[in-house]
C-alpha cells in the first residue's frame, strides 16, 4: 500500500503527467496541491518542477511550499521525491537567470552545461541536454531496485546539479561533465531525469519510491 | 557511451484521428491515435509527435481531448504541433500532457511568440518547426528558404539564419523538415539538416522523406542530426522501431535498446 502520494503544486506547469505516472505505478492517491493540510496529511511526496530556476523559487516562496517540503523532510520517515527543477530549486544555488538562491536543502551548486559542451571524443554537446542517458548507480538504493545499472532516463535540462557532499550521490550521468543524476539522504529522494517520462524504468522507479520506506 | 540518438513515430491527426492509416497487423483500430501511440511507446520509441493537421475550430477539442488520452497511458515525451499560434494554444496543449509544442507558421508571423512563450514555459518545451526548401544557390553556394502553406509559399527567409535566431529567442529544439524531400522516400536533404546542426547549439530532429533504414543511419552520421523523424515506414509495418535501432546500433549510432 503506498497511501497517499502529494504531488506539490507551486503553478509552473502541467503536472498530470507526474501524477498519471504515480497513479499507473500504482498509487493508492495522487493529490495535485498546495494545501498545506493535505501535504502534511500525505504519506508519500513528491516535488517536480519545470521551468526557468527564477519563477520556481518565488513561487515556491509565495506559496510557502519550501516550509511545507521541509516539514516533509524533517518528519524522517516520509518519502520524498525531487524531480528536475524539483531537484535543483534543494540546492544552495543556481547559475540560471543571472544566479538565484535556492533553498539549501543540500548543499551544492546548480550549474550551466557551458556553451560550447564538448564530448570525451572532442565532439560538440547540445544544450540542452535532451533525451535518453545512461544513469550509473553510485551506491545501492531502494530506489534503484530492479534496475540495472546504466539504465537510461529521459532529460532535459540545461543546468546540472553539482553537490558538495559526494556521498550524497546515487546516481552520476556523463555528459561533458559528469553530474550528479541523483541524490539521496535519509527519506529524501532527488533525480534529474523525469522518471514520468522514462517508460518502463521511469515507472519501475515511481513503484519502487511507492514502496519506499524513507529508510536508506 | 553518452546521450542516446532518438527515433520519433509521427502521427499525422485530423478530427481525433490518424489520416495516414496505421497497419500494425493486430491492431484494433488504425486510425486511434491513442491506441497507435500505445503500440509505439510498446515498441520502445523514444518520443512521440502528434502532428494535428485539423482545420476547424471544433475539431481542435478533439485533439486536446486525444493529447489528454495519450498523456495518461504513454510515458515517453509527446510533442504537439500544427495550429499552434498563441501562448493560450501552447497552455492548453501543456495543460492538457503535452511535454512539447511544436510552432511553425506562428513563429514566422509573430516571432516574438518564440521568447514570450520560451520564457513562460521553458525552452525545453518550445519547438520551433522549419520547413525548408532549396532555392537557387547564391556564389555557389547551396541555399535553403522558409517555406509556408505545405511547401508552396516561400518566405524570403534563410533557413540555417532562421534556426539560428529561433535558437537565440529561446527554441529548446528545432524540427526540421525538408518539403523538397517530404513524402518521397528518397531520404533526408542533408544539406541542409547539416547546415543546420551545425549552426546552433541546441538539438535538432530531422524528417522529411525516410524510405528506409539507412535514411535513419544517414541523417544521424551525415546530417548530424540529434533525433529522426519518420512516419509512413513506421506506420506500413515496413519497419519496427526494434528494427531500426538495432540496425542503426550495428552502425555504430548510440540508441536506446
Amino acid at each position: 500500500m503506498s497511501g497517499s502520494v502529494a504531488v506539490i503544486d507551486y503553478g509552473m506547469g502541467n503536472l498530470h503527467s507526474v501524477a498519471s505516472a504515480l497513479a499507473h505505478a500504482g498509487a493508492d492517491r495522487v493529490l495535485v496541491t498546495h494545501d498545506a493540510d493535505l501535504i502534511r496529511e500525505a504519506d508519500r511526496v513528491v516535488f517536480p518542477g519545470v521551468g526557468a530556476i527564477r519563477d520556481c523559487m518565488a513561487e515556491i516562496r509565495r506559496l510557502r511550499c519550501d516550509q511545507l517540503l521541509a516539514d516533509a523532510l524533517a518528519d524522517g520517515h516520509k518519502p520524498v521525491l525531487a524531480i528536475c527543477v524539483g531537484m535543483q530549486a534543494l540546492m544552495s544555488h543556481s547559475e540560471e537567470n543571472g544566479g538565484v538562491p535556492c533553498l539549501d536543502t543540500i548543499p551544492g551548486e546548480v550549474r550551466y552545461f557551458g556553451n560550447p559542451l564538448v564530448g570525451s571524443q572532442g565532439e560538440r554537446l547540445k544544450v540542452p541536454h535532451m533525451g535518453w542517458n545512461e544513469v550509473r548507480q553510485e551506491r545501492d538504493h531502494p530506489l534503484w531496485q530492479g534496475i540495472a545499472d546504466l539504465t537510461r532516463f529521459y532529460f532535459v535540462h540545461s543546468y546540472y546539479v553539482d553537490a558538495i557532499e559526494r556521498e550524497l550521490v546515487a546516481g552520476s550521468v556523463q555528459y561533458g561533465v559528469t553530474f550528479d543524476a541523483a541524490l539521496a539522504r535519509d527519506n529524501l529522494f532527488a533525480v534529474q531525469f523525469h522518471p514520468e517520462k522514462s517508460h518502463t524504468a521511469g515507472l519501475r522507479l515511481l513503484r519502487n519510491f511507492l514502496e519506499w520506506n524513507g529508510q536508506c | 557511451m553518452g546521450l542516446a540518438k532518438r527515433i520519433i513515430p509521427c502521427l499525422d491527426v485530423e478530427n481525433g484521428r490518424v489520416v495516414k492509416g496505421v497497419n500494425f497487423v493486430d491492431i484494433r483500430d488504425a486510425g486511434d491515435p491513442v491506441e497507435i501511440a500505445i503500440r509505439y511507446n510498446e515498441q520502445g520509441a523514444d518520443e512521440i509527435t502528434f502532428l494535428d493537421i485539423t482545420a476547424s475550430h471544433e475539431g481542435r477539442d478533439t485533439t486536446v481531448h486525444t493529447v489528454e488520452k495519450i498523456a495518461e497511458e504513454v510515458f515517453i515525451p509527446l510533442t504537439v504541433g500544427g495550429g499552434i499560434r498563441t501562448v493560450d494554444d501552447i497552455r492548453t496543449m501543456l495543460n492538457a500532457g503535452a511535454d512539447k509544442v511544436s510552432i511553425n507558421t506562428a513563429a514566422i508571423h509573430n516571432p516574438d511568440l518564440v521568447r514570450e512563450s520560451a520564457e513562460r514555459f521553458g525552452s525545453q518545451c518550445i519547438v520551433v518547426a522549419i520547413d525548408a526548401k532549396r532555392v537557387a544557390d547564391v556564389d555557389g553556394q547551396p541555399r535553403w528558404e522558409i517555406f509556408t502553406h505545405g511547401g508552396r509559399k516561400p518566405t524570403g527567409i534563410d533557413a540555417v539564419a532562421w534556426a539560428v535566431r529561433m535558437a537565440a529567442l529561446g527554441a529548446g529544439e528545432i524540427l526540421l523538415t525538408s518539403m523538397d524531400r517530404d513524402g518521397t522516400k528518397n531520404g533526408f536533404e542533408l544539406g541542409v539538416t547539416r547546415a543546420i546542426t551545425d549552426a546552433v547549439e541546441i538539438p535538432v530532429i530531422a524528417s522529411g522523406g525516410v524510405g528506409n533504414l539507412d535514411h535513419l543511419v544517414d541523417g544521424i552520421l551525415l546530417g548530424g542530426a540529434d533525433a529522426v523523424l519518420a512516419a509512413s515506414i513506421f506506420h506500413f509495418g515496413e519497419y519496427t522501431v526494434p528494427e531500426a535501432k538495432a540496425y542503426m546500433a550495428a552502425r555504430g549510432i548510440e540508441v536506446r535498446l
